[in-house]
């Protein structure tokens, strides 16, 4: 029982940092941009929340750190892409190979330092109930926070007026235009979330999920949450559910090797990987669907005028 | 104000200055950040634009790491400009040489260097049978190939981790994860007593006269190209869509693999799980700082591999990271980007019209506002 409430906890946290960073790069496509760069932006952000942790001991900053390197990046990011026409592919992956070397760059010195021990954080009250105490109240509050964060995307792309133009501008910038929305700023505006987002994920990884820096940590969580939106048909609830669902494979690694399971590390550590594969393919299938899902002009550059 | 102005035509004077820009400014930010770090800005380029030059010996180490770069970038130009995603490569790289290594372990004392054929062979078929699981879940499923061939990366990874790690390990190896010392007979020959280069060097400089052959001189290159600038064209003029994915897929992953071959039965000589080093990422840049064109991809392979070397001397003599060599990576690549907007539009002063004194700008465009840069 002990081993279940376990894993189920470990899931959320995993399924968190997966959500966060997924439900960043949903605002990016809802508004028509891929951001390849995730994977960058997460390690940039891993090792400036790690660093700041470090220093000054409050993770709270490191967290603002974090999305505030993401954000950066991703403002270079969109600068480029929506201004100077870039290709958003291509920029996109410029973003994640600097982000690789840059943060092995910076993280030199942070390799062997150790976080002071975290406080573990419980619910009063709830979290003394049994199996569902330890499994699902003694989270860290990001957990929650992504949870609420879901249900405010949610609200704001199909409750409130401007998640309706965001919306606009990713189904067809052209229209948003001609009704005289700024849509270029609009975008970059839903790149920058995007970044902070990502950047609040990848200090999330470095200073609560496994406290500690080592070049190339994220290991390809970004690629992951950007396979995550297309799962989700660029619906946040199905995001969350999808990072549950791929936090849960993450887990499982774990949990069997616990169990005594007599299988190879590395097929275990494959596992995420090839799930992702697995299920963009049974996702993808379907073209039509998929394509009555994406926002319309996902991945097209926009040139005002021409 | 700047202005962003499209260009009736493509400028091609741009196409060839913007990488030399690129480098330009990527090389003043590097001399930016070794003041910034407090290392003498001159011995940093010398270490990255004059040692790597400096002699035979050098100059061979140069070509050790340009080959790989230039096979892989070779094979990703084709993809590219067919517009196929495939990142993979590195992946598609790890096969190849697990391929490769797996033929390289039959050998018994008395093969002859004709394995160093088949080992090759191996080497290609690895890397193409890796990058054919991508082309079949595009074809099939309309799986992204960026997300699967990126995915694939990892898994080959841990292929090969298995492999060392397991049934592949060396019995007498200290239980270090890592293969036999493939034998001599199967070592990719060298060109000259005493340096590193091998045969991979001339065996890269047919590739790039195939490729432009290919890609500017067969039809099938022509198709490929109008499917990558035009799809409705391309379906038009009725060329298959799905054979160019898997051309453009098999020809990427079978050069990887090809490099990755060389690799594992060339300077390394045994597989680790080091293998991957990271040419497959490295090569994305060199494609697109060589313009995708086979030609100018040889210079952009040097390029980068002056970078590597550079880094790794950076480290020995001047205390810093290895890992600069991917921060000056990652910024050529950034930096081409933004410079090849030159290519399409040009910079045109425009007077603001913020200010009431100023006189009207003639807003041609009703968001006039919006192109402002």
């Amino acid at each position: 029982m002990d081993a279940i409430a376990l894993l189920i906890a470990a899931t959320l946290s995993s399924g968190t940092v997966l959500a966060l960073a997924a439900l960043g790069l949903l605002i990016n496509e809802r508004a028509g941009i891929v951001n390849l760069g995730a994977e960058g932006m997460m390690l940039i952000a891993a090792i400036a929340g790690f660093a700041t942790a470090v220093h000054t001991g409050n993770d709270w900053l490191a967290f603002a750190a974090g999305a505030g390197a993401g954000a950066l990046l991703a403002a270079t990011f969109g600068v480029l892409v929506i201004w100077l026409n870039t290709n958003q592919y291509a920029t996109g992956l410029a973003l994640s190979l600097f982000g690789s070397g840059f943060s092995a760059f910076v993280g030199i010195n942070y390799v062997q330092a150790k976080l002071s021990e975290r406080p573990h954080f419980q619910l009063p009250w709830l979290a003394d109930i049994p199996l569902l105490g330890p499994a699902l109240f003694r989270q860290h509050p990001m957990v929650y926070a992504a949870i609420a964060l879901t249900a405010g995307l949610a609200w704001f792309l199909y409750r409130s007026r401007a998640g309706l133009v965001l919306r606009a501008v990713g189904e067809s910038p052209e229209s948003a235009h001609a009704l005289g929305y700024p849509v270029r700023r609009i975008r970059l505006a839903a790149v920058l979330a995007g970044g902070a987002l990502c950047g609040l994920s990848g200090a999330y990884i470095s200073v609560v999920y496994t406290p500690l820096w080592v070049e190339g940590m994220i290991a390809g969580k970004g690629w992951i949450a950007l396979a995550l939106t297309t799962f989700a048909t660029w619906r946040p609830a199905r995001v969350l559910l999808g990072a549950y669902l791929f936090g849960g494979v993450t887990m499982l690694q774990f949990y069997l090797q616990g169990e005594g399971m007599q299988v190879s590390a590395q097929l275990l550590t494959m596992l995420p990987y090839l799930s992702t594969i697995v299920v963009l393919v049974l996702i993808s299938r379907n073209a039509g669907w998929i394509r009555v899902n994406m926002p319309a002009s996902l991945g097209k550059p926009f040139f005002p005028g021409s | 104000m700047l202005k962003l102005e499209p260009r009736p035509a493509p400028s091609r004077v741009m196409s060839i200055a913007s990488p030399l820009l690129a480098l330009a400014i990527t090389v003043l930010i590097g001399v930016a950040l070794f003041l910034l770090l407090g290392k003498d800005p001159l011995r940093g380029l010398q270490v990255f634009f004059v040692e790597p030059l400096k002699s035979a010996q050098a100059l061979s180490e140069l070509a050790v790491k340009a080959v790989p770069l230039l096979l892989i970038a070779l094979g990703l130009a084709v993809c590219f400009r067919s517009n196929v995603w495939n990142i993979g490569a590195e992946g598609q790289f790890v096969l190849g040489a697990i391929a490769a290594g797996g033929v390289a372990m039959l050998a018994e004392p008395g093969t002859g260097r004709w394995i160093v054929v088949p080992i090759l062979l191996a080497g290609v078929l690895g890397g193409m049978a890796w990058a054919a699981i991508v082309a079949l879940l595009r074809d099939r499923f309309n799986a992204n190939e960026i997300l699967v061939s990126l995915m694939l990366v990892y898994v080959a990874d841990q292929v090969l981790g298995y492999l060392v790690y397991g049934p592949w390990k060396d019995p007498d190896g200290y239980n270090f994860p890592q293969t036999i010392t493939f034998l001599a007979s199967t070592k990719i020959p060298r060109l000259f007593d005493g340096l590193r280069v091998n045969i991979g060097l001339p065996i890269a400089l047919l590739a790039v006269a195939g490729f432009w052959a290919f890609l500017f001189r067969t039809y099938a290159g022509f198709q490929l190209q109008v499917g990558g600038l035009a799809p409705a064209a391309a379906r038009y003029a009725g060329f298959s869509s799905r054979r160019a994915l898997w051309t453009a897929l098999l020809l990427s992953g079978g050069m990887a693999g090809l490099a990755g071959g060389l690799e594992a039965a060339g300077p390394l000589g045994q597989l680790t799980p080091h293998v991957p080093a990271g040419y497959g990422f490295a090569a994305i840049i060199v494609a697109f700082v060589g313009r995708l064109h086979p030609v100018g991809i040889v210079f952009s392979a040097i390029l980068m591999s002056m970078f590597y070397i550079g880094g790794e001397l950076a480290q020995s003599r001047l205390g810093l990271p290895k890992s600069l060599t991917g921060v000056f990576q990652g910024l050529l690549l950034f930096t081409l980007l933004a410079c090849d907007t030159l290519i399409h539009y040009r910079i045109r002063w425009k007077p603001a019209h913020v200010p009431a004194e100023a006189p009207p700008a003639v807003t041609d465009q009703p968001a006039a506002a919006e192109g402002q840069a």
